[in-house]
């Protein structure tokens, strides 16, 4: 129930599969990778909690390179320990994954990247008795924003989702009761989308 | 209606033998500490199903976040949840210093600390009035105002405010904490330590009280876990959770404080954990008093417009009501690009539907006092 | 004082004074219970009408009086307005016998005793009635609350008051009274040669009252921060106003029953004293301290569950007066029946 940093990463290097690993790859080497080390697909693993503090001076909006998708990074500079990028149909395999690892559910969001025409899915989690933050990613097409839920996994998800539906218009398949939250009963906007207009 | 052969027999015999009804507990009524609606289906005075209906008082901090810059943002943040204040700007106020890694002076940590564990009586001095309000109890309430108004004085004395405090700024304070503050909370402490003797002996102890809360409401580590509640709820379940441990924060490391812990998991656990942090915090401020050094309040060169790196960054702190985090994202702008607040009432609250499945109406509500909602909290 | 003999004349002084008394304590006691609730609380209380607050009573008297009394559309409009009235009758005719002093009581009955439980008992029809026709689930559970709560407290209550009847062998509380004469020691609560449990009796007695009249810590009617305002949810301006005072009267005709079955009545705590405008004082010092401590209580006590209240009553008030039952019985029948075999 309490696992090391090591080993979340080998589990979710085997979760994420090395295709996305050498698709990060691909393009061209970054100029500066943002934020902290790769770590390969060979579990070839930093220090635990280590890594590489460049994420400060990075002007460019980020349209660069796609970063690695399992970056560890060092809490002080970024507030978590492990940084997982998952494809949508895998962040429920990511919950139970964590839910095994004794995992506990902090909060799900969403970011709205207009100009990439995508919307980030972002889950955070904390592990009740061990010093270890865990944040899992995805990205869902800006039309049709839909990724299954983890509700059944994570109970208290239920409310987080509700919560980003209503705001970005993220569909999350199979929950169990998706409509209006914190919004009037009759909502039919979402607010924090970047495109909206009150 | 009068009830004759014909209509009785027209009766819907086909909800079977146990009949239900729907109780509109809210948005406007006493037990729901502001605008808190829940729907329970009863049977009886026995809860079926309870299903919070939330949003009565929902402001949008998150998108008020997005179309204002970084530092006219930071007075939303006490607006969130108004009786832990302090720890909620201090979130937003770390979030925004970690992205710009800027260094906060050793005085500005330890101001915090003080002002933060100020806070956090204050705050739970509401929610043990409230929490016997909801019991019945009318008195408690007064005497916990009676030593409260005292720390609001305290912290008036620093920023202005009694209760949307925001005393700290980007690197430090917004002003000095001055000998009047350090002389005056040294006082506090003298005067409180018997106080909350006092407490126990009126309240903790009673026998009422103790039958209303033991073994009710129970809410154990794993339904935590899963639900995500922090703070008091989880430490009542016997998990030492604390982020002040955990994602040790300001000067935090340097204090020898202890996190109340009560394996019981009811009612009664998480009341205990809150008045044992009381006097936690009471250690915590009488060592600050000790340790706080001279010297600059405000860290130098920090930008009157802030632009911070691109990136996302996140903060959490240990407010009264359990773990508060700051997600923010920057696209390198001067405003937000997207401002998460991750509330513990709002986990603590979505645990309740499960929590109070088959337990009879009073006792459903003096679990709810024992989580401690602030609704502006769950609705942001 | 011939005058006084006047039948018709007498009815009528006693029913206006016991209106005016009833309606003075009710109004006067929301400002003790008030001013009472500030000294405990550190605070001073209504203050601002009139002397230290003293017109205090009459300004609520006349907002609620002011009120429109709504009757919420749906409601048994009969029943919803007949229930105040109900519930304010039967202290006003409890008072009829209960013994004030010497030669103040309305009508001496000699199964008087009988009359103020027969009538304290249609209380609870009152306020079941109050809750069921108003048409709300607030008043409705607590409708059902008072009915199984009374129905619990009731019984406890009267067994008690069966071992007071086996001391006293009379049901004129006059007589009970009279019984008590020549200091404290004569009391009945301290009456311990006849049964050593009677102070355990006295607080079976008083926790019933407190119970029967819906007091903290057993309001499980009210429960303001469960049922709202429980069967009162729906009543406005003096529909709610008479409720209020009736529960107010109830704790008057209460706290006057235990100070005339176990605090010795109108009687002089040092056996000198009692009669005339002494006999009055007394009673009344007993009966408001007796009020007093009701105040005191809802203003110290977090309230009970209400299964633990039932438990209570129960498994512990019920067979606790059985007991106390079967001991009176046996110290009263023992010395007969020592003396038949002796």
């Amino acid at each position: 129930m309490n696992p090391t940093l090591d080993q979340l990463i080998a589990q979710f290097t085997e979760l994420i599969g090395p295709e996305a690993f050498a698709a990060a790859a691909a393009p061209a080497v970054p100029p500066s990778p943002p934020a902290a080390t790769a770590v390969g697909t060979t579990g070839a693993s930093p220090a635990a909690g280590g890594g590489v503090p460049v994420a400060a001076a990075k002007p460019a909006p980020a349209p660069a390179a796609p970063p690695p998708p399992l970056q560890a990074t060092q809490h002080a500079l970024k507030g978590y320990d492990l940084d997982a990028r998952v494809a949508p149909n895998q962040v429920v395999d990511a919950a139970r994954l964590l839910d095994r690892a004794g995992f506990a559910i902090d909060a799900v969001t969403g970011v709205d990247w207009l100009a990439q025409e995508e919307m980030e899915i972002v889950y955070d989690y904390f592990h009740p008795s061990q010093s270890l933050r865990m944040v899992v990613r995805t990205r869902v097409p800006r039309a049709a924003p839909e990724l299954p839920s983890i509700s059944g996994v994570f109970p208290g998800a239920n409310w987080h989702e509700r919560e980003t539906h209503d705001f970005f218009g993220i569909r999350f398949a199979g929950h169990p009761n998706l409509k209006p939250f914190l919004l009037p009963e009759d909502a039919n906007f979402h607010p924090l989308r970047k495109d909206y207009t009150p | 209606m009068i009830a004759t052969r014909e209509t009785v027999s027209a009766a819907p015999a086909a909800q079977g033998p146990q009949e239900t009804f729907v109780l509109n507990l809210g948005p406007q009524h006493p037990a729901a500490h502001g605008v808190l609606r829940v729907l329970m289906t009863m049977e009886g005075e026995w809860i079926q199903r309870a299903e919070p209906v939330i949003g009565y008082i929902h402001r949008m901090h998150e998108k008020m976040g997005e179309n204002r810059t970084w530092a006219k943002f930071l007075p939303n943040t006490s607006r969130i949840d108004y009786l832990s204040a302090m720890h909620y700007t201090h979130a937003f106020v770390g979030a925004v210093e970690r992205a710009m890694k800027i260094e906060v002076p050793l005085r500005a940590e330890y101001a915090r600390v003080i002002t933060s564990e100020l806070n956090r009586i204050s705050s739970h001095m509401v929610w043990w009035g409230a929490l016997l309000l909801d019991l019945g109890g009318f008195t408690p309430i007064l005497y916990a105002f009676d030593d409260r108004e005292k720390i609001l004085d305290l912290l008036e004395g620093l920023c202005g405010a009694r209760l949307t405090y925001c005393y700290y700024r980007f690197g430090g304070l917004y002003n000095d904490v001055d000998d009047e503050f350090l002389r005056g909370t040294r006082d506090f402490v003298q005067h409180l330590r018997p106080r909350l003797k006092m407490y126990r002996d009126l309240v903790t102890d009673n026998v009422i009280l103790r039958k209303r809360l033991t073994n009710i409401g129970p809410i154990d580590a794993e339904m935590c876990r899963r639900y995500g509640a922090t703070g008091p709820v989880i430490r009542g379940a016997g998990v030492p959770y604390d982020v002040r441990r955990m994602e040790p924060y300001s000067v935090y490391p340097r204090l020898d404080f202890k996190v109340p812990m009560y394996p019981e998991c009811d009612s009664m656990a998480r009341y205990l954990v809150r008045m044992d942090e009381m006097e936690q915090s009471l250690r915590i401020i009488e060592q600050a008093l000790d340790q706080i050094p001279t010297g600059p309040f405000l860290a130098p060169k920090v930008p009157r417009v802030l632009r911070l790196p691109a990136g996302d960054y996140s903060y959490a702190v240990e407010a009264a009501r359990g773990r508060f985090m700051v997600r923010i994202v920057s696209d390198g702008k001067e405003i937000p690009y997207r401002v998460r607040l991750r509330a513990p009432s709002f986990s603590n609250l979505s645990l309740y539907e499960e929590a109070s499945r088959g337990m009879i109406l009073p006792d459903a509500l003096a679990m709810m006092g024992s989580l401690d909602l602030v609704i502006p909290d769950i609705d942001r | 004082m011939t005058f006084l003999s006047l039948e018709p004349i007498r009815v009528l002084l006693y029913l206006v004074g016991i209106c005016a008394f009833v309606g003075a304590n009710a109004a006067y006691l929301v400002l003790a219970e008030r001013k009472g609730a500030g000294r405990i609380q550190r605070r001073p209380g209504p203050n601002e009408a009139g002397w230290a607050g003293w017109m205090q009573p009459l300004a609520d008297g006349l907002k609620l009086l002011a009120k429109q009394i709504m009757v919420p559309p749906g409601t048994d409009s009969l029943l919803f307005r007949l229930a105040p009235l109900l519930v304010m009758a039967p202290p006003l005719m409890c008072l009829v016998t209960i013994p004030f002093g010497e030669n103040v009581v309305a009508r001496d009955l000699n199964l008087g005793l009988l009359l103020v439980f027969s009538f304290g008992s249609i209380n609870v029809m009152a306020l079941m009635l109050g809750g069921w026709a108003s048409r709300n689930k607030y008043a409705i559970i607590s409708a059902a609350r008072v009915v199984s709560q009374n129905v619990a407290y009731e019984i406890p209550m009267l067994l008690v008051v069966i071992t007071l009847l086996m001391m006293t062998g009379t049901m004129s509380l006059q007589e009970i009274t009279a019984q008590q004469a020549g200091g404290f020691w004569h009391w009945n609560l301290f009456k311990l040669w006849v049964n050593p449990l009677m102070p355990v009796t006295f607080v079976i007695f008083f926790t019933c009252m407190l119970a029967e009249t819906n007091r903290a810590p057993f309001d499980m009617a009210e429960a303001e921060s469960e049922l709202v305002a429980g069967a009162f949810t729906e009543y406005g301006g003096m529909g709610f106003g008479v409720f209020f005072m009736a529960e107010y009267a109830n704790i008057v005709v209460g706290c006057c029953l235990a100070t005339v079955l176990f605090l010795g009545g109108w009687q002089s705590p040092i056996g000198i004293l009692s009669s005339g405008a002494w006999g009055l004082l007394w009673f009344f010092l007993k009966t408001y301290a007796l009020i007093l401590t009701v105040i005191w209580i809802r203003w110290t006590f977090p309230r009970t569950q209400f299964y633990s209240l039932l438990n209570l009553s129960w498994k512990i008030l019920i067979p606790l007066s059985l007991a106390t039952l079967l001991l009176t019985g046996a110290m009263m029948k023992l010395p007969l029946l020592w003396r038949a075999l002796s």
